[in-house]
């Protein structure tokens, strides 16, 4: 069943158009990519997913409900998560309380409740936050760094970090906003096995943006790609890349 | 020596008053990066909020007090959903207009509401003043600094440690990723709205209390600047350091130099200050670096 669907997606800012008529479905546990050259309008699906943009025209359905008009905070408590392209921690904050800050979206922010949260029912919630954010802290091997401050970090670390921050919020969905953009060969690696990792371990489902056609292939279940704002082809990793119109928008038409 | 004491005691029990009219400045800017120039007219509104309900309706100090917050936060409240809610993603310049504009409004407000007569609050606090050795301070001042010390605590430790206070910094890091961790911005620029007007709204009234109030009682929001531009107009604790550090600068100034440079030597002492201090660290003693400059 598709946990996360877009239909009919357009989107145009004055007269540029930036999306028109996109729509796909991403199934239950799938890694779902979407690549497309730079421009191509990527980020902004992304951007209208999390809320950010208001679509002219089309639906954002996630598990059945229509979630178009919804504000980007009810979304995220709703279980859709996100990672950005250009690293957006709390930079002055450590790594243990950025991630603390993911799980905030669990406590409903009513501001006399934050003011009064206390008893045994908010010991309760703590000590359940406190082993969801152990388990992450183990499972992105990032022990050692926790007590740091973020902008202390290398880049690598500091994707891995707000991956943590992303997962402390319990999500269903996880958008992930080129995860191995300016990474070594051996931080992709490892990057790459953390998005499997987590689509098998704890059966996330992610949707995710990446210009490494090497990293895509090779965790993706199904592809998706977008040129100048509309969808020209979708499939497995292999039939995408046998797709005409996929190899004439990345290498261009043959001239006669 | 107990004269140097003396000032440098006053100095503090004022800072420590500035200090709290500078954290009406720092959580708003804080949250929403806005530099509200209509604090100053916050307090004045404030100190005559609690003129209207103990003078006015003659109720005891205490509700009062209370009625103050309350009806503070409800300014702060107005004034964010009804005009700056609109300028989110205007120019810095604009929105800074706007709040000089604000200012002018509350001010006429007042004047119309109050008019422009000079008054003064009963007498709140024991009248005998605090003698520690020689060093003698007045008593509303001790009484104003340890309330304004009282607000500044609980501010700092909800900014730090409730749900609430941990949002709000969320939401002044990085807009975007606050609302993708399920943090309701907009909310958050309310609340901090609603904090800000309350904090200038307690030293409102504690000025109030020492001088009297008149409509024009916002323009000690000017000698406020110099308070958060030197602590960094986004940290808690540069608001407190830098209101110890103006409040005493001035008395030592007027103490020391009056003899010598009649005339406002007290008013301009710290702005002195504060040019030496941006001179050596640009963005303040404790301010982060990105900060806008005007």
């Amino acid at each position: 069943m598709a946990i996360l669907s877009v239909e009919d997606l357009s989107l145009s800012f004055g007269g540029l158009k930036v999306l028109s008529e996109v729509g796909f479905a991403v199934e239950d546990g799938d890694i779902f990519a979407i690549i497309g050259p730079n421009g191509a309008g990527k980020t902004s699906i992304l951007n209208c997913i999390g809320g950010f943009y208001r679509p002219q025209k089309g639906k954002v359905i996630f598990e059945g409900s229509d979630i178009t008009r919804r504000s980007p905070d009810r979304r995220a408590a709703l279980g859709l998560a996100r990672t950005f392209q250009n690293i957006a921690l709390y930079r002055g904050m450590t790594v243990l309380d950025n991630i603390k800050l993911g799980a905030h979206a669990h406590l409903h922010t009513g501001l006399l409740k934050g003011l009064l949260y206390w008893g045994p029912a908010a010991r309760e919630e703590m000590a359940l936050r406190q082993e969801v954010e152990e388990d992450i802290i183990d499972f992105l091997e990032i022990e050692a760094i926790r007590k740091l401050p973020v902008a202390s970090l290398a880049y690598g670390l500091q994707k891995r970090v707000e991956l943590a921050r992303a997962l402390a919020m319990r999500p269903k969905v996880l958008l992930m906003d080129e995860p191995v953009a300016g990474m070594n060969a051996e931080e992709t690696e490892d990057m790459a096995r953390f998005i499997l990792d987590i689509k098998e371990e704890r059966g996330i489902t992610i949707v995710i943006i990446e210009h490494d056609m090497n990293v895509i292939m090779d965790i993706s279940d199904r592809v998706s790609v977008i040129n100048f704002g509309q969808k020209i082809a979708e499939g497995t990793p292999d039939e995408v890349q046998a797709h005409p119109e996929v190899i004439k928008a990345y290498l261009g038409e043959k001239r006669d | 020596m107990w004269f140097f004491l003396e000032l440098i005691a006053n100095g503090i029990a004022v800072g420590g008053v500035y200090a709290l009219i500078a954290l009406g400045f720092v959580l708003i800017y804080k949250a929403t990066s806005i530099i509200n120039f209509a604090t100053g007219e916050f307090m004045m509104i404030g100190a005559y909020f609690f003129y209207t309900f103990m003078v006015m309706l003659g109720l005891p100090a205490i509700p009062s007090f209370l009625l103050v917050m309350l009806g503070s936060a409800a300014l702060g409240f107005a004034v964010e959903r009804a005009i700056l809610r609109h300028m989110l993603g205007q120019p810095t310049i604009s929105i800074v207009m706007v709040t000089i504009g604000l200012s002018s409004i509350l001010l006429g407000l007042a004047e119309l509401i109050w008019t422009s007569d000079f008054k003064n609050f009963p007498p709140l606090f024991p009248r005998a003043p605090i003698i520690m050795g020689e060093v003698v301070i007045r008593s509303n001042f001790f009484w104003g600094f340890v309330i304004a010390m009282a607000a500044v605590v609980v501010f700092a430790l909800l900014f730090k440690y409730a749900k609430v206070g941990v949002a709000m910094r969320a939401t002044a890091n990085d807009q975007m990723s606050a609302f993708s961790m399920g943090i309701n911005v907009r909310t958050m620029f309310t609340v901090a709205w609603s904090m800000g007007a309350i904090a200038a709204a307690l030293g409102g009234l504690i000025i109030g209390n020492i001088g009297g109030i008149q409509p024009t009682l916002g323009m000690v929001g000017l000698t406020i600047f110099p308070v958060v531009i030197l602590g960094g107009l986004d940290s808690i604790a540069g608001a407190v350091v830098g209101g110890f550090i103006v409040g005493i600068v001035e008395n030592l100034a007027g103490g020391y130099l009056h003899e010598y440079v009649p005339g406002d030597v007290k008013e301009l002492a710290p702005f002195v200050v504060l040019v030496l201090i941006l001179l050596i660290k640009p963005y303040g003693l404790f301010g982060k670096e990105e900060i806008e400059r005007l």
